[in-house]
Formats: structure tokens, C-alpha cells, sequence
């Protein structure tokens, strides 16, 4: 990266460089005892060893973080690739490990030795709880919408915490135009980009987060009608054509993972990528360099089917997906857990639209498919209810392409099975 | 030739927080499958809440939108609707704006509708999991259903509960989940209520139409069974 001054040296005090070698041995004891890779298990013992760890480890980086309820994964993968591509060596957390837990894990990683730059996916709610560990981070704020209501609550209230901790904190915010819960929850901060993707789930946002009245909307704009709240101009982005505020065609976007919301996704991390000092056209090749991210949009081949990987965290991700499968004739072997990670009431089932599967040979599976056989019920999709592994049920089809949609959880164990990561 | 039956969804865009929108589905598929004509009208903020349609679908939502919700409704005269005898089943915020009275966004005590005879006021911590309920007054079989919300509900001499709590917080005061009164009730399950517990969508069905042929529900009797068993464990038996 041209314009990067050279990291400052990272020093940290006696306790933390022992609470984290005494945490890299706890990962090492949990690697031995087969429980995953044991980096997270580690950093936790070094956390309450140290709790004031983060605050040491992050000093000296340069960092990027990006958080929001859908797209952080493959948005993170978007900004490394970026900043990769502009010369950088970069250390990154991988899905899963977004908490402080993870981060610190990263930090105090073999891999993050050589590392000069930090892509870091943040959890919605822990990212105001580390953000002022940073110095001056470069912050992506993609979308908020229901996901986990019984850990999260509303919405709103962390749209509020990022609102608080931005107004208190300097970093470069670069936010989703077309979301009013993101565009209020980085209004505090005094340096803020925005970047228009366009937004199809308003479900969320139609009273205002800032006075309670209510959102009014068109196909491009949005504004309050009883307050000062509106839609901000910035980066536009038109199929996929990013256009700066003054209506410049800046870059094509053409991600190599499917989908419109994915286009919206790059669209914020090359502008993200351009405040790290990447160029915005070398960012832009870089985006589209990414196929696959942690296993999804992935294909694998398990017996005789070829199984495109999908996955779709809450209402919003689910309708991106079922949108752009709506046209596959290919059956579904469709996946739902509610664990803590996906949220423990699966009610969201009833606000997304399953009728568009019909017409396509439907297994329900996960360990709440019988919560799914009623919501398809009352869709009047027929289906299979499947309670063995997903992968036993791969092998048993006869066609030769299946797409397999899952939530949270229900990919993570698919992608384990598959021994994808 | 009678009307098809009318199911009014109020609001989905402010009392649709927890896929409650499904409870009109089900209550359309219900007489559909049974040869009943239904619709659902589905009801915008900016429209008028229509006074002619037999069953009236409330949702759960965050602070200021039922806020908005109650005030719009309020302005829209749905309680001619109440009068007139419509079958009325709110969940969670849709439940508490059917009360007298509720605490909004900003602390304050604004008041509900007044079509139930309760007040519900913050608890200061969320009640939020399994919920299972005996239904004693409406004497159908086990209610289940999934409750996140942090009002306390307390019933008035005219409100007559659904029953005993057996598992999770329900109104949060005197064991007890839900109201009843005439045609109008208020609960605090979620899932969406009716998917999870047909009978309860039956009842109020046949307020409507009057008694109702069965359906095949095995679909529904497994999750049912599931959940009941994951809530309530070996208590729980058939």
C-alpha cells in the first residue's frame, strides 16, 4: 500500500505478553483435545487474564472493520482482497470469530506477526464495545435488520450504541445510504462517507429511528416525515456502475460471488478500500477476484449431485437468496437451526417468502425442520422432512444439481461435515 | 353466493417484528382448505383501517411503532370494528395496544385502546423462550409458543385469562397468559401463535363461520409435539 507509513512497533506491558502465551497454550491443549482449532478458547483465557488486552494488541495497526446483520463475511473478504491487491499484507478474522474473543485471537496469532493491516468482521454489538481500542479505524456499516431478536433486542438500540460510540470516538465511517437505522446510527460520526447500494428490505425502517414519525420512501429515496432525517448523497451505485457524488463513473463492480446485494457489498468496501489507500479501480479488480467465501456460493460434489452452497442468516439474507435462485428448477434441501447464534424463535420463518420454492422438490432439514414443514405447509410446498446430516441426504439424490440453502448454524455444521475450512 | 371471509392485518410494516403476519396466512389457509373463501387485506400505515372485515390480526412490533400503531388506530375509529362484533387477536405490542394502557418509547403512559380490561407496564428485564400454556378458559388443548417481550400485563376484573402458565412468563403477573373478553383476546405467544396451536386458530375461526369440519394437521401435531417435549420434558406426556 503506497501511501502507508510503516507500522508503528506494537509494545505490550509484561502482563499481556504472558496472558497471551499462556492463552496460545490453552488454544494448543484445546487443538490436542480435537475442540476446532482452539484460537478463540485461547484468547479467552487470555482476556481474563488481561482484560485490558485489545487496547494493548491494537496498537499499531492500521485497521478496517466492518459490521452490519448481513454481508460482513463476504464484505470482510471484498476489503482484504482490496487491500491485498494494493499491496498490503493483511490479517484477518474469519467468520465466526467476531467477537472480542476472536479478535484478540487474531491479533495474537502466528499469521498476524507479518501482518500490517487488520480486515476485521465485528459483531453489531460488540463493534462499539472495541471500537475504541483503535486508533482512527476505517468503519463499514452495511445494514441492520431483525436477526437474533432475543439476544439483540431492537434493532434500534444498536443502531443507538454505534450512534454513542461514533460520537465519541474519531474513525472513518463508511455506511449503506439506503439503510435509515445505519444512516442514523453513524450520524454522530465527523467523518462519514455514504454509499447508496439500494436496499430491499425496509421492513425494519419504517419509523424513523430518530423521532418515532415515519419513513416515506421511493425507489431511490427515503426521508422522514417529521424530522430531519433523510437519504444522503454520496457514492452511487446503478447496476454496476459506482458513481461518485458527482456522478462520475468511478468503477464496475463484478464480484465473483452471485447476487445483487453482493454488488452493494463491494460497492462499500472499495470505497472502505480507497480510505486504506487502495485506489478504487485496483479494488475493484480485486472484488471480483473473490468466488467463495468460508464455503458459501461454493459447489461441492457429494454422490452423484453437485450442490451449490447457500447461506441466509435472517428475513433479509433469505430474501436476497430466494430471489436469486427463483428461476433454478434444481431441488432444495432447504436447513434451519435456532441455536443462540441463529436466534432461538424461529418465528422470522413466517416473514419470509417460501411460496417462491414452489414447483421445486423441497427437503426440509435442520434441527428445526418441523418448524419449516408448517411454515411450507401454509405455503403449499410440498416437502420431504429429512432429520439425518445434510450430507447423508446429498448422497441419496438422483439429480445431478441441488442448491442447498441454510441458516446460520445449520451452514456452519455443513460446511464442518464437508470439512470445507 | 356469501362475502369471502375478511382477515385484516394491521400494520405489518409497524406489528410485524416476529413473523406475526403468519397468523393471518394460517386463518386464510384454514377456511381456504375447507372450502371458505378468504382473503387477507393487508393494512398500510396511510390506509384506512377497513371497518367491515370479520377477524382483525395485531402483530408484535418495537416501542414506537406501536406508539404510531395505537395513534392511527385510535384516529381510524377501530374500536366501531370492536363494537360491531369483528373477532380481534393481538400478539405481544398488538396484545398490550388492545389494553388500557401501556408504557411507550419514552417512559411515559400512553393510553391503549381500551378494548381489554388490562395495563401493562416495563418489567425492566425481557422475558424471552419457550411458552406453554394451559388454555382452562378457552378448554382447548395445550397453547405453545416462543415469548420475547419486557411488559408486564395486569388484567382488570373484566379480563379473563387463557390459563395457567406452565412453562415461561406469559402476562408476567399471577402465573397466568393472555385475555380473553367476547371476541377480542390478547397473548404474548409467538411462533406465530395460530401455526403453532390450530385449535386456537379453529376457535377463532368458528366465532366467523360457526363449527368447522377437522383438517389434517399431522404437519402441525409433530411440531407441536416437538416443541411441547423440548419445553416441558418428561412432563410432558402424548
Amino acid at each position: 500500500m503506497p501511501s502507508t507509513p510503516p507500522r508503528r512497533p506494537r509494545r505490550t506491558s509484561a502482563r499481556t505478553r504472558v496472558a497471551a502465551s499462556l492463552g496460545r497454550a490453552a488454544s494448543a491443549l484445546s487443538r490436542r483435545l480435537g475442540r476446532g482449532s482452539g484460537s478463540v478458547v485461547g484468547a479467552r483465557v487470555t482476556l481474563a487474564l488481561a482484560p485490558g488486552a485489545l487496547d494493548e494488541l491494537a496498537t499499531g495497526w492500521r485497521v478496517a472493520t466492518v459490521s452490519g446483520t448481513n454481508g460482513k463475511s463476504t464484505t470482510t473478504a471484498f476489503l482484504r482482497a482490496a487491500c491485498e491487491a494494493g499491496g498490503a499484507t493483511v490479517a484477518s478474522n474469519i467468520e465466526g470469530s467476531n467477537l472480542r474473543s476472536g479478535v484478540v485471537a487474531l491479533l495474537t496469532s502466528a499469521r498476524a506477526k507479518d501482518a500490517d493491516v487488520a480486515v476485521l468482521e465485528m459483531d453489531e454489538l460488540a463493534l462499539p464495545t472495541m471500537l475504541p481500542s483503535f486508533d482512527a479505524p476505517v468503519v463499514v456499516l452495511l445494514n441492520l435488520s431483525r436477526d437474533q431478536l432475543d439476544r439483540f433486542g431492537e434493532v434500534r438500540t444498536v443502531a443507538a450504541r454505534w450512534r454513542d460510540v461514533l460520537g465519541r470516538h474519531p474513525a472513518v465511517v463508511v455506511a449503506n445510504a439506503d439503510d435509515p437505522l445505519v444512516v442514523w446510527g453513524a450520524g454522530t460520526a465527523a467523518d462519514v462517507t455514504f454509499v447508496g447500494v439500494g436496499l430491499r428490505w425496509r421492513l425494519d425502517a419504517v419509523s424513523c429511528p430518530n423521532c418515532g414519525g415515519r419513513i416515506a420512501s421511493t425507489e431511490r429515496d427515503w426521508w422522514c416525515e417529521e424530522c430531519e432525517l433523510r437519504r444522503p448523497t454520496g457514492y452511487e451505485l446503478a447496476g454496476d456502475e459506482l458513481r461518485s457524488a458527482d456522478g462520475r463513473v468511478v468503477a464496475r463492480l463484478q464480484p465473483g460471488v452471485p447476487g445483487a446485494h453482493n454488488v452493494g457489498n463491494a460497492a462499500l468496501a472499495v470505497v472502505a478500500a480507497e480510505k486504506m489507500g487502495v485506489a478504487i479501480d485496483v479494488g475493484a479488480q480485486a472484488v471480483a477476484s473473490v468466488t467463495s467465501v468460508s464455503g458459501r456460493y461454493g459447489s461441492v460434489t457429494v454422490g452423484r449431485a453437485t450442490a451449490r452452497l447457500l447461506l441466509a442468516k435472517n428475513p433479509a439474507g433469505w430474501r436476497e437468496l430466494l430471489a436469486m435462485t427463483e428461476h433454478e428448477d434444481r431441488p432444495a434441501l432447504v436447513a434451519i437451526n435456532a441455536r443462540i447464534a441463529d436466534g432461538k424463535d424461529p418465528s422470522w420463518l413466517w416473514d419470509v417468502e417460501y411460496e417462491r420454492l414452489h414447483g421445486r422438490k423441497v427437503v426440509a432439514a435442520g434441527e428445526r425442520a418441523a418448524d419449516l414443514a408448517v411454515r411450507l405447509h401454509y405455503a403449499e410446498v410440498p416437502c420431504e422432512v429429512w432429520k439425518g446430516t445434510l450430507v447423508e441426504r446429498l448422497r441419496a439424490f438422483d439429480e445431478p444439481e441441488v442448491d442447498v440453502l441454510a441458516n446460520y448454524t445449520a451452514f456452519a455444521d455443513l460446511v464442518r461435515e464437508l470439512k470445507l475450512v | 353466493m356469501t362475502e369471502p371471509v375478511g382477515i385484516a392485518l394491521v400494520f405489518p410494516e409497524l406489528l410485524g417484528t416476529y413473523g406475526d403476519g403468519g397468523n393471518a396466512l394460517v386463518l386464510q389457509r384454514r377456511l381456504q382448505w375447507r372450502g371458505i373463501e378468504a382473503r387477507v387485506i393487508a393494512v398500510g400505515v396511510d390506509d384506512p383501517v377497513p371497518s367491515s372485515c370479520d377477524v382483525y390480526v395485531l402483530g408484535g412490533g418495537e416501542d414506537a411503532p406501536q406508539t404510531l400503531a395505537t395513534e392511527r388506530l385510535t384516529a381510524h375509529g377501530f374500536d366501531q370494528a370492536v363494537a360491531r362484533g369483528a373477532v380481534v387477536f393481538g400478539v405481544c405490542a398488538g396484545f398490550q395496544i388492545l389494553g388500557r394502557s401501556f408504557t411507550g418509547a419514552d417512559g411515559t403512559q400512553q393510553p391503549g385502546l381500551g378494548v381489554l380490561d388490562c395495563t401493562t407496564r416495563p418489567k425492566g428485564t425481557r422475558m424471552i423462550g419457550e411458552l406453554v400454556v394451559e388454555a382452562t378458559a378457552l378448554q382447548l388443548p395445550l397453547l405453545t409458543g416462543f415469548e420475547n417481550h419486557g411488559g408486564i400485563t395486569e388484567l382488570g376484573a373484566d379480563a379473563t385469562p387463557f390459563g395457567r402458565v406452565l412453562v415461561g412468563s406469559g402476562n408476567g403477573a399471577a402465573g397466568v397468559e393472555g385475555v380473553v373478553t367476547g371476541r377480542v383476546m390478547g397473548t404474548y405467544l409467538h411462533g406465530p401463535a395460530l401455526a403453532r396451536n390450530p385449535a386456537l386458530a379453529d376457535l377463532l375461526l368458528s366465532w366467523v363461520v360457526g363449527p368447522l369440519e377437522p383438517l389434517d394437521d399431522h404437519v402441525v401435531d409433530r411440531l407441536r409435539e416437538e416443541r411441547l417435549h423440548a419445553a416441558l420434558g418428561r412432563r410432558h406426556r402424548g
